[in-house]
């Protein structure tokens, strides 16, 4: 096999999310190459929580998240730029209210 | 880009060089679908590259020691110890691949000599105390290099620092037990816990890589913001951060020159050996030719594991799509 037979033989890559502890979310954490999905999951527990790291491990196959593109970044959110009235901050309350 | 390029197109490569440097500028992380200038990309690619085979290749010198420590606890940590090696290996080729190379392009480079990794792990661990003066001053050097790496301006580079940091701490104490424990027992325990840091101390300054002066992509390097110190600064703080180490340990370096400087407040230190470090560098340290040898014939003989779990994976697949 030739050094690029070998290198396009590569297992494919996973992301691989963790949940530190029970009340958290999932976060990502980086990536592994595994052959399957059970394998992608062994290896994260190697990886990725060798101290008590985590509770809860997903992986997910790399070319299977569909991402925002940076050149995206001004028509996807810039909208919620000019809204600070969706902010609590926007109104004035008199200090004299109490509990607001 | 290529010759028909537009003058349009020109103007957009401003603004996309205007924006990643206005980024770096004001202190925030470059992610990997950024746009980025191809010097910075195949600078990170080369430096967190020769990082991750760092800690691969610094599995072996420890490695041939598993067996041989003195007892089921020591054995059990530097196994442990060894294990974080290969997972920073990982965490560090996880982050160069989002830079659009592929571990197995990595690792390729790496056994055909086309990248290079840090030249301390082309010295021999000759005893058992070595395993100890690597924890101390090996991975103490990396910790002063490391550190200021977490805050590193590419994304994926910083958070891979941030986690290996958290584990080398354990690296360095145990390191330092093991020779405590050694220092509290016979003379030719002693005697053996000195010639190892004799053998360490210079490789280990060297870590830092050449002086200032003469380390050419340092500059370039620091305005990006993916180093933060000087290569003599990290240096000059190491020395510091070891020298009371040493004392409270009962041993010394082997630096006639190594004195204290009331008037800069640090250490004034010798230089070490440049022209043995640009040989190991090279290629021709006493273990590089051992240490990729045994690279390649770890890749190479797990080439049938690889093959046979991508073909299980297949069979798996079709199995459950028949």
């Amino acid at each position: 096999m030739s050094a690029d037979e070998r290198v396009r033989a590569e297992w494919p890559l996973y992301e691989v999310f963790v949940r530190g502890k029970r009340g958290l979310n999932h976060v990502h954490v980086g990536s592994l190459h595994a052959a399957d999905d059970e394998m992608a999951l062994r290896h994260a527990r190697d990886v990725y929580t060798r101290r008590n790291e985590g509770v809860s491990i997903w992986v997910v196959k790399s070319t299977d998240i569909a991402a925002s593109s940076p050149d995206e970044k001004d028509p996807l959110f810039a909208p919620s730029g000019d809204k600070v009235y969706r902010h609590p901050t926007f109104y004035e309350i008199p200090d004299n209210v109490p509990h607001m | 880009m290529t010759d028909t390029t537009t003058a349009q197109s020109g103007t957009d490569e401003g603004d996309l060089l205007a924006g990643f440097e206005a980024t770096i500028a004001r202190n925030d992380r470059i992610e990997p679908r950024d746009w980025m200038p191809e010097g910075y990309r195949k600078t990170l690619v080369r430096q967190v590259a020769q990082h991750a085979h760092s800690e691969i290749i610094g599995m072996q010198p420890e490695g041939n020691w598993i067996g041989r420590a003195p007892s089921l606890r020591r054995k059990a940590i530097l196994l442990a110890k060894v294990q974080d090696e290969a997972g920073h290996g990982l965490y560090l080729y996880s982050a160069c691949e989002t830079l659009g190379v592929s571990r197995g392009q990595l690792t390729e480079m790496l056994i055909e000599g086309r990248q290079k990794y840090s030249s301390i792990f082309n010295y021999p661990t000759l005893s058992y105390a070595d395993v100890g003066t690597i924890g101390w001053l090996v991975d103490g050097a990396a910790i002063c290099n490391q550190v200021p790496l977490c805050r590193t301006s590419f994304g994926p580079y910083g958070r891979a620092m941030i986690r290996i940091c958290k584990e080398e701490s354990f690296h360095q104490r145990q390191g330092y037990e093991l020779l405590m424990t050694m220092m509290r027992g016979t003379d030719e325990q002693r005697a053996m816990v000195q010639e190892s840091v004799n053998r360490f101390w210079w490789p280990a300054l060297m870590m830092f890589g050449p002086p200032d002066d003469e380390s050419p992509n340092s500059a370039q390097s620091m305005a990006w913001g993916i180093k933060r110190n000087t290569n003599d600064d990290l240096r000059q703080r190491f020395v510091d951060m070891s020298v009371p180490q040493a004392e409270a340990l009962g041993v010394t370096f082997p630096d006639p020159d190594l004195r204290w400087n009331e008037e800069r407040q640090a250490h004034d230190f010798g230089q070490p050996d440049w022209d043995e470090f640009m040989q190991v560098v090279k290629g021709n340290g006493p273990c590089n030719t051992q240490r990729i040898a045994h690279r390649r014939a770890a890749h190479e003989d797990g080439a049938w594991v690889r093959e046979a779990a991508t073909a299980y994976a297949a069979s798996s697949a079709a199995e459950v799509s028949a």
